[in-house]
């Protein structure tokens, strides 16, 4: 790890009106990471992004850029960022490699680097066979990849993609990490998103944004963990209601028990284990013990949004208003 | 400098690409067309003691491309990238404020140039007709584009700042023209409030826009109408660039 990290805030804020978007948030992302930003719409992820890319100034706090004080000194940290925004936007009007052209021109290459640049992102995001397509008549996927492009046309160091993934279908989804996944070995890279497996599948290391907040911030595979601790074991076991009830009273590892009896005398049961109890070895053993029929056995992963739910009560913060 | 190049070229390609560049085109030659027309029927056997400029810039048509042109070329400048959200892609390249928003007023202003261009092909008629021995003074024709070119920096620039102001275009367009039309309306108190004395007659006179191309189209290039239009455009650009780099301090 590098002395000096490649992004380092400090306190950052950010208020719009009386609405604080971002509160005191403070990070540091090293030289080579890929950092996941992870949180709900609103959370307050693209404004980080936006003040990391020098688009809007922080009303209270600082953050450095390879040293680089964004606000201050905002084209030396503009020339080291590829900055891709929310929703993507392009200029439809224009073609592929016209328009990689002039964003590499405009980002201060010169004409023989920005036509050699330029020949490299295409190759780079499989954009070559529709480099002469007017980018309004591409794909969501390929115009994905051409804010790609052009967020690594000028060969930065620090790229930053607010929900890069958003509303592209599986096989573009999986086209597009790779390429991410590609790019992170030389470069740092941080992205937005509110779809957990799509920040575990690219990114190291995660930051839980919520209400303006990071509320935790952990490796991908430590947060999973953590995430999906305590969890719902759900079973479906041909018994008597009252035996099935009787079974797991009073055990310390259930905190709670929830019997529905099905149509066709199945029970469907749903255990609440405490934190870090895998409840399915036991539910299996004890039904071949006892001699239940059991048809379904599985646990159910927690949904992000009772995730953040979860982490904002650990947190101590009031619920969002919406 | 070669940022400000690069994005001027971006600019002025986007306007050759939107078909709204063309109609816009086709409704100021039909505009000056029909100008043309009257112009050659005021001409028509009799002997006029005005120049062939004065006849011109007298037409409702002058005047009405003048005021309408503008704001529709400009409405899209800074709107239409807001809205698109591509200013965000834009204004976080290492690009300064002040490049973008003089890049983006140079072409506005030379694709207003450009829509005056018909003109000169309606002065290449005049040439071919006028007998050799009384050749059209091209004085006047020079002044009188000269006066075109400055009134339309005005009018461009006022155009650049309502659309930074707004993202929607229809709202900049309209701003535009409001701002536009005031200004031009301000000329027909010279009539009224001009004639008295005093510092409300000394602006109205110098606001007038009509006095202005009177002696534009006289062939007088009189430094008052330049200074106050070229000081009134560099004024606007300012607001601009201000108000693009308001989202930095709002």
């Amino acid at each position: 790890m590098s002395p000096e990290p490649m992004i380092e805030a400090r306190a950052l804020t950010k208020r719009y009106g009386r609405h604080a978007a971002v509160q005191e948030v403070s990070f540091r992302v090293q030289t080579g990471e890929v950092v996941g930003l992870l949180g709900p719409n609103g959370a307050g992820k693209s404004t980080i992004l936006r003040i990391l890319a020098g688009y809007l100034p922080a009303s209270g706090g600082t953050v450095r850029v390879a040293g680089h004080d964004v606000f201050h000194e905002a084209d030396a940290v503009r020339r080291l960022i590829g900055y891709m925004p929310e929703n993507n936007p392009l200029y439809g009007d224009m073609r592929v490699g016209e328009y990689l052209w002039f964003r590499a021109r405009i980002k201060g290459l010169g004409r023989a680097a920005a036509r050699a640049r330029v020949a490299a992102v295409l190759e780079q995001c499989g954009l070559t066979e529709v480099a002469r397509r007017i980018i309004a008549t591409l794909s969501k996927g390929y115009r994905q990849r051409v804010g790609l492009a052009d967020a690594l046309v000028h060969e930065p160091r620090l790229i930053l993609l607010d929900e890069p993934t958003i509303g592209l279908d599986p096989h573009q989804l999986r086209a597009v990490r790779e390429r991410i996944l590609g790019l992170a070995r030389e470069r740092t890279i941080v992205i937005s998103s509110h779809i957990l497996p799509e920040i575990e599948a690219t990114c190291g290391r995660v930051l839980i944004v919520f209400a303006g907040r990071i509320l935790a911030d952990d490796t991908a595979g430590n947060l999973r963990q953590r995430l999906s601790a305590p969890g719902e074991t759900v079973a479906e076991l041909a018994a008597p209601l009252a035996e099935l009830q009787a079974a797991w009273a009073g055990r310390p590892e259930v905190e709670r028990l929830e019997c529905t009896p099905l149509e066709d005398g199945y029970v469907r049961c749903t255990l609440i284990g405490r934190p870090g109890v895998d409840l399915r070895p036991e539910v299996f053993e004890r039904a071949v013990a006892r001699g239940w029929k059991l048809r379904e056995l599985s646990r159910r992963q927690q949904t992000l949004e009772e995730v953040f739910l979860r982490l904002t009560r650990q947190a101590g913060e009031p619920e969002p208003e919406e | 400098m070669r940022t400000y190049a690069v994005l001027l070229r971006r600019e002025l390609t986007c306007y050759l690409y939107a078909l709204s560049s063309y109609v816009t085109l086709a409704v100021v030659v039909f505009l000056l067309g029909l100008g043309w027309v009257s112009l050659l029927e005021a001409f028509n056997g009799e002997t006029l003691g005005a120049p062939l400029t004065e006849v011109f810039y007298d037409t409702m048509y002058f005047w009405l491309v003048l005021l309408v042109v503008p704001p529709v070329i400009t409405m899209r400048l800074f709107a239409r990238e807001r809205s698109a959200g591509t200013f965000e892609t834009l204004m976080t390249a290492p690009v300064g404020d002040t490049t973008v928003v003089l890049a983006k007023f140079t072409a506005g202003f030379l694709f207003y140039l450009l829509t005056w261009l018909p003109l000169v092909v309606c002065l290449a008629v005049v040439r071919r007709h006028i007998p050799e021995s009384h050749p059209q003074d091209w004085q006047p024709v020079a002044s009188t584009f000269l006066g075109v070119a400055l009134l339309g920096a005005s009018y461009v620039a006022m155009g650049c700042l309502a659309s930074a102001l707004t993202r929607s275009q229809i709202l900049a367009a309209v701003l535009a023209l409001a701002m536009g039309l005031t200004l031009f309306l301000v000329s027909f108190l010279r009539a009224s409030v001009g004639t008295g004395e005093g510092w409300a007659a000394a602006v109205v006179n110098h606001l007038s826009l009509l006095t202005h191309m009177e002696q534009f189209v006289r062939g007088v290039v009189d430094t008052r109408p330049m200074v106050f239009h070229l000081s009134w455009t560099a004024w606007l650009v300012f607001l601009t660039v201000k108000v693009v780099e308001s989202r930095r301090w709002k």
